[in-house]
Formats: structure tokens, C-alpha cells, sequence
């Protein structure tokens, strides 16, 4: 059976292209379970496909420390949607560094939720968006820590960048902390490209155009430093770049 | 090669520069020496074509050409090269990627063919490995973790790449112990001691002179030349100060 379809007023859905992804619901409803055993790793890289509506909806489950790392690139040119959910056992360590890349009127978002169930765990949320014309990128982060979970270390930061007025960028990183032994950090800017970095890349002889797309590209390919297959993602980065900027 | 005359700039509308001239011909090694706050970095950053420096009088020609009328790029396709006082980190962005994209932009505008991945790595490497760098260094996100001597010495493996006609180093000297001072020093000589080459080198010491010998010193105060003379201003400066040199 179908699930229901999301309507604004569920919070993880405030922001979502409801109108575009009401045609294709049916075959995302469901999401994908993954589940990491104790002491094992996954690492995934997830690329965006052709479609103007994508839709990744997955749930990680991760044993004792079990260990995640997904890096992601989300940049559809309608509506673009990564949803998580992560519950991390005792000593798991979880990492997402992922982009939103959009232009036109498209709505690009990251929505997670991330528990700690089992104490020690560790996450790490990296969230980078490039916008322009009148596209919307949100990150929506939900960080549950149990009342056992003692010792958590969970981090957000999220950074986004505006190359038009009409472009959105929300950002909601949200703490539900049931323990009193943790530690937990967000982060969250909106910016415009660094003007002494602008200068330095000219100096150097690249037009203004093109250092622009060089440092815009920087601030996005610093999230897959430490992928080990950066090359695919990197590239369709830049691609995605050069058809937005 | 580069005349400026009557030159003055502002910075957030306060005046720095108050008439600048001065010539270097090609084949020459100019030093601008001054105390703190004399206005050095503004007229490098005037040449180089800083945003947010103004030029209310005079101006400035780069072999024959209106440089003040040309963008940061176009001066750099024109053969200026601005070695920085605090060069600038770009995260996420390797030395290499920079320095290929940057030089075959200056290619590009020259109408010159464009270099190859594998012939820009052969130079990029030969040019480090000239300034006593490890090669390794290029493949890092531009500056990010590097120290302030290695910043330093990018900057002039930089410039080793970029081969320009004519090179403004603002305190390139700054931050160097002395090995990395003589390599640097070895590396201005290098690159940039031909007929038809110049630098303007600023500076707060005299030793960095003692490895790049000067044609001309001048002493920068209060925005203009307050004095010229051979490299033995410098040596005076540097046994009586800014303060005696004056009275």
C-alpha cells in the first residue's frame, strides 16, 4: 500500500515541490533500508540521475560501531529531494557531506534525521548549496540523541551561497538531546564569494566569470576531499555549476 | 616599461597615495623602501588593479598601455604579476587546477595556444623544484595549511609559471628565515633579471637586496617619492633608519 502523500504542514515537507512530486509519488514512496552490521563499513556515493523530479528516500541502520559515509550531489531542475534517516548504535560513526546545486525555479533539498540510540556515537553533517536565479535549497537537520546516548558527538555545518536575489536558501538544523553527557554543534551561513579570494584568482588572469566559477567550485569540492572515487561526483559537479552560475 | 606619474589613491576616500612618479625601465630592479603605513602595499595593489582603490590623479602606463584602464586579468594577460604580502587560501580549489586554469586564461587573451595537463605539470614541477619546493605542495588546496614561508615561496613558483614581464612583490621577504630568503632572492634573479623585464620590489629591509641587487631605491613617505638613489640608499636606511635618513 502506498503511503500517504506529505502535505506543508509535516515539517520535514515545508519546503518540498509538492505540485512536482505528486505525479511520481508512488515510486518513491517507499524508502530503501540499509543496514550496516557492527564493526562494518559503507561508503556510497550517491550521483543525481537525469529525471527532472528525484526523489533518494533511505533509512541507514548502523550497528555497533558501524561506520557510514555518503556523499551526494542533489541537483535535479525541478525538484530534488535526499532523505535520511539514520539510527546509529552504540560507538557508530555516520558522515553525510552533500550539495545542493540549483538554478531556475528548481527546489533542491537535504532532509535528514539522525538518531542516537546507543551511546559513544559520532555524526558528521556537511551541507553545501550553490543557488541561483530563483532556485530554493534547504536543509532540514534533525539530531536525536537518547537518553542513554551518552557521549554523542554530533556536528552540522551548512553553508550556503547566493549568486542571485531571488534565490532561497533555508536551513534548520534541530537538536532533540535526551541525554547530559554530549556534545553537539551547528553551523549555518549565508554568503557571497570572498573578495580578496576574487582578487587573487584575477590577479592570477582569470576573468571575473571564471574565477567566480573556480571558487564556487571550491566551495563545493572541498565536501568529496576524502572520498575515495571523487572523480564521477566531482565532475558532475562542476557540470551542474557551469549550468547554473 | 612602467611609468607612473602624479599618481593618487584612496582608500575608503582617505588618501594614500599623494603623487607618486617614478619610471622603471625594462632591465631594471627597482626596490621601494618606507616605514610602516607610507603607502607601499596601496600602490602595489593600485597597480595590480585592487578593487576598492581609487585613483584620483595621475595615473600609471604598462608599456605604453593605460594600465589603470585595464581589469586585474587583462594586466595580468599583459604580463603584471602582483606577489602578495598575505597570499590567499582557496579551499577546495589544488595548486595545480589554479595555476593551469589561471595561466591559459593569460594564454587565451594572448591569443597563444593553451597548455596541456601533462606540460603544464612538467612546468609546474621544474618551477617548484627550482624554488625548493616539494612538488607534492601543488596537488593541496591553494595556500590552505601552508606556512607563511611556503606561502611565500608559492608565490614564486607562481611566478616562475607565469613567466610575467613585469613583477610588483610587495614584502615578499616578509615571514622568510634565511635559507628561504636566498632561494627566494635566487628565484627573483632568475626569473625576472632580463632586458626586457622589470620588478618593483617593496621592502622593508635591506636583505633581501643583498640577494637581488637594486638598480634604483626609493623611499616611499607619506604617499610619495621622497627620495632616489643607488643601492647604497638602502644600506643607508638601514644603518640610520627611516628617521635619520630624512633629517
Amino acid at each position: 500500500m502506498t503511503a500517504p502523500f506529505p502535505t506543508h504542514k509535516q515539517e520535514e515537507w515545508r519546503y518540498a515541490d509538492l505540485e512536482a512530486l505528486q505525479p511520481v509519488w508512488e515510486q518513491f514512496a517507499e524508502p530503501v533500508t540499509l543496514t550496516v552490521g557492527a564493526g562494518e563499513q559503507l561508503e556510497e556515493i550517491w550521483l543525481p540521475v537525469a529525471d527532472d523530479v528525484q526523489l533518494r528516500r533511505v533509512q541507514i541502520a548502523l550497528g555497533e560501531g558501524a561506520k557510514a559515509r555518503i556523499f551526494a550531489l542533489n541537483t535535479a531542475p525541478v525538484y530534488g529531494r535526499i532523505e535520511l534517516e539514520v539510527s546509529l548504535a552504540e560507538g557508530a560513526d555516520f558522515e553525510l557531506y552533500a550539495a545542493n546545486i540549483g538554478g531556475g525555479l528548481s527546489t533542491n533539498e537535504i532532509v535528514t534525521s539522525v538518531k542516537h540510540v546507543g551511546p559513544g556515537g559520532r555524526s558528521r553533517q556537511v551541507i553545501r548549496s550553490v543557488l541561483n536565479g530563483k532556485a530554493v535549497g534547504s536543509y532540514l537537520g534533525k539530531v536525536d540523541v537518547a537518553p542513554g546516548a551518552q557521549k554523542t558527538d554530533g556536528e552540522q555545518s551548512v553553508k550556503a551561497m547566493l549568486l542571485d536575489r531571488g534565490a532561497t536558501a533555508n536551513c534548520k538544523p534541530e537538536l532533540e538531546i535526551f541525554a547530559d553527557d554530549v556534545k553537539c554543534a551547528h553551523g549555518a551561513t549565508v554568503g557571497e564569494l570572498d573578495a580578496m579570494q576574487l582578487f587573487y584568482a584575477e590577479s592570477r588572469g582569470l576573468d571575473p566569470a571564471g574565477a567566480r566559477a573556480l571558487l564556487l567550485e571550491g566551495f563545493v569540492m572541498g565536501l568529496w576531499d576524502s572520498a575515495k572515487e571523487s572523480d564521477a561526483i566531482c565532475e558532475t559537479a562542476r557540470e551542474a555549476l557551469r549550468r547554473v552560475v | 616599461m612602467l611609468h607612473i606619474e602624479d599618481l593618487h589613491a584612496t582608500v575608503a576616500d582617505k588618501p594614500i597615495l599623494n603623487g607618486v612618479s617614478l619610471d622603471v625601465p625594462a632591465g631594471e630592479v627597482h626596490a621601494i623602501m618606507g616605514p610602516n603605513g607610507s603607502g607601499k602595499s596601496t600602490l602595489a595593489y593600485v597597480l595590480a588593479g585592487r578593487p576598492g582603490y581609487e585613483v584620483s590623479e595621475g595615473g600609471a602606463t604598462f608599456n605604453g598601455r593605460d594600465l589603470l584602464a585595464m581589469e586585474p586579468h587583462e594586466r595580468a594577460a599583459a604580463g603584471l604579476f602582483l606577489g602578495f604580502q598575505y597570499p590567499v587560501e582557496i579551499p577546495g580549489i589544488s595548486y595545480l587546477q589554479f595555476l593551469r586554469e589561471s595561466l591559459n586564461s593569460q594564454r587565451r587573451s594572448r591569443g597563444e595556444a593553451e597548455l596541456g595537463g601533462g606540460e603544464f605539470i612538467k612546468l609546474a614541477k621544474s618551477q617548484a623544484a627550482l624554488l625548493g619546493m616539494d612538488a607534492e605542495m601543488l596537488k593541496r588546496p591553494v595556500n590552505v595549511g601552508f606556512s607563511g614561508g611556503e606561502k611565500k615561496r608559492a608565490e614564486m613558483v607562481q611566478m616562475g609559471i607565469m613567466s610575467p614581464k613585469f613583477a610588483v612583490l610587495d614584502e615578499t621577504d616578509s615571514g622568510l628565515d634565511i635559507d628561504a630568503l636566498k632561494a627566494v632572492g635566487a628565484g627573483i634573479n632568475r626569473i625576472m633579471r632580463a632586458p626586457d623585464k622589470g620588478v618593483l620590489l617593496i621592502t622593508h629591509y635591506q636583505r633581501l637586496l643583498d640577494y637581488v641587487e637594486p638598480d634604483k631605491v626609493h623611499v616611499l613617505r607619506s604617499g610619495r617619492i621622497e627620495r632616489s638613489g643607488g643601492p647604497e640608499l638602502a644600506l643607508e636606511l638601514e644603518r640610520e633608519g627611516y628617521a635619520e635618513a630624512e633629517a
